[in-house]
């Protein structure tokens, strides 16, 4: 599946990113937001504040990231379209929980709107929770679909996106920003969606009148946790066979392509505007979904490519990906960390180290 | 057409607001747009920017490293952000408070004693929109119009901010105007 960034749009409103998802949110039915401030992310959550009690909605500050995304889990239990917004430090206090939610296989929509690390690290932008977010945060085998947005109107569209994914199959999702792409403004047209909320009959609601159900991570008999685990692993086999999202610019003759997600994936664009109009034909491969990653695709481009050039906010995470996905196409990597972005002029410095390492495809 | 401008200076001079400014007068104009503030550890009085880019195409990189325009409200504004300024980019300096003279001598510089213009107008905050009014009367940024139209409609604080805030607008412009360069 493939998209593209919207063109100028022709009633839009200004709108900060963090603002723009908590709207959205909003719009897309949210029940109930459990959040901690923690900058980049914090507008989101006085967003919310603000908001959701005007309208009858649950909103709780809690004590911590930890409390928050354990209400989170609570309200989701009862079906309630759960928000829930952090930054990474917080990120990974909710570790334990998500495992939990994934487990339990509760639907909720995470926002992590990255900064940097490690640790408290600093407050700047960065991509370096792509590990944390793809490969796992708690324990278990189990996965979590990740959506990136790079611009504030994907960021508005990808919420509903997001809370839908997260219905249909019982997983809680994440939304995964940057520091630029909640603080950034750009034009935004209000064109919202309701996503499709079907709880089918698991949510507990009370059992008068009914057989009681469960919803539960805890299975002590191996046979029945295993059971549980096949059962898991289809539906992950299922999102990756369906929920694969990415985009494609100016491929048709790309020698070489870049591939970056969010924040990165503008400043490629940049990139490739000044690569082009020195000689060089570059293009962009987006993924959107991070995981599940879009490797079939990504192969298909790589083999037309003389080279690949991943650009991160990060000393090298999605890279890895990249790796596994293309077959003899060389890979070179670009990344900045800490809080610093990647220049347009770095990205196209390595591009021509680039052409110049490798051959014209045969 | 691609169009970066940076505005830099203390924190409370309303950089921001007046970037914003620019950003929706942008949008107006039915153009693509963006808005970045810096957002690090900045302390009340340390330094504050923000990015505006305005095009005819989609965005590509929030954070430029290449600006045309350069608006620095302060002597720390300048010496950061006067090296990212292509050659022939538009400096735009607050007189009142940068004494130093820029070192760069392939660009032009419009010096505009911004603070001392802000007193007249009534409105230590007003720093700002006379500064951008610099850049638009000088830079072709957008339509003086469309500014206008952002800083009636955007308004917060009341009629009597909308018409201080137009009239600093128009201080900046004919500051443009009138100073050779």
């Amino acid at each position: 599946m493939t998209a593209t960034i919207p063109a100028a749009p022709s009633r839009p409103r200004l709108m900060k990113g963090n603002e723009a998802m908590a709207d959205a949110a909003i719009e897309a039915g949210c029940d109930a937001y459990f959040g901690y401030p923690i900058t980049p992310q914090a507008e989101l959550l006085e967003r919310m504040a603000r908001r959701m009690p005007e309208l009858g909605r649950v909103f709780v500050q809690a004590e911590s990231e930890i409390g928050a995304i354990n209400m989170g889990l609570g309200a989701a239990a009862t079906g309630a379209k759960v928000l829930v917004s952090t930054s990474s430090p917080g990120m990974s206090l909710m570790a334990e929980a998500m495992s939990y939610m994934a487990g339990s296989e509760l639907p909720i929509l995470l926002i992590n709107v990255m900064r940097g690390g490690p640790g408290l690290g600093s407050i700047g932008p960065s991509q370096s929770d792509y590990f944390q977010a793809t490969k796992g945060h708690g324990h278990g085998d189990y996965r979590v679909p990740v959506l990136a947005p790079a611009s504030i109107a994907e960021a508005v569209a990808l919420v509903a996106d997001g809370f839908e994914i997260a219905a249909r199959y019982r997983t809680p999702v994440i939304l995964l920003a940057d520091g630029i792409m909640g603080q950034a403004m750009e034009p935004v047209v209000p064109e919202y969606r309701t996503p499709i909320w079907d709880t089918k009959g698991w949510e507990l609601t009370g059992a008068a009148g009914r057989a009681p159900r469960v919803v539960r991570s805890l299975h002590l008999f191996p046979e029945e946790l295993e059971r549980h685990n096949i059962q898991l692993q289809a539906k992950y086999a299922a999102i990756a066979e369906r929920e694969t999202r990415w985009a494609g610019e100016e491929l048709d003759d790309a020698e070489i392509v870049i591939v970056a997600y969010g924040t990165a994936a503008r400043v490629a664009r940049t990139a490739i505007e000044r690569a082009r109009a020195g000689g060089l034909r570059a293009g962009l491969f987006r993924p959107i979904s991070l995981w599940p990653f879009p490797s079939r695709a990504l192969a298909a481009v790589a083999a037309n490519a003389r080279a690949m050039v991943v650009v991160e906010l990060s000393a090298g995470q999605m890279v890895e990906d990249v790796r596994l996905a293309v077959d003899r196409t060389p890979v070179f990597f670009h990344g900045r960390t800490g809080g610093m972005v990647p220049t347009p002029r770095e990205v196209v410095d390595r591009l021509r180290i680039a052409w110049a390492l490798t051959g014209a495809r045969a | 057409m691609e169009h970066a401008t940076i505005l830099s200076g203390f924190g409370g001079q309303g950089l921001l607001f007046a970037g914003q400014v620019l950003a929706h007068a942008a949008m107006l104009e039915d153009r693509h747009v963006s808005w970045l503030p810096s957002y690090g550890p900045e302390m009340r009085g340390g330094t504050a920017s923000c990015t505006v880019i305005v095009s005819d195409l989609p965005i590509g990189s929030p954070v430029v490293d290449v600006a045309d325009v350069v608006i620095a409200l302060n002597p720390p504004s300048l010496a950061r952000f006067e090296r990212l300024l292509r050659p022939g980019g538009l400096l735009v300096v607050n007189d009142s408070l940068i004494e130093a003279e820029p070192s760069r001598r392939d660009i032009e510089v419009l010096r505009i004693p911004c603070s001392a213009l802000a007193r007249e107008v009534g409105d230590e905050r007003a720093i700002s929109i006379i500064a951008l009014g610099g850049a638009v009367g000088r830079g072709q940024l957008v339509d003086p119009e469309s500014v206008r139209r952002s800083l009636t409609e955007g308004a917060k604080g009341g009629e009597a901010a909308v018409s201080r805030n137009l009239r600093a607008f128009t201080l900046g412009l004919e500051r443009a105007a009138a100073v050779s360069v």
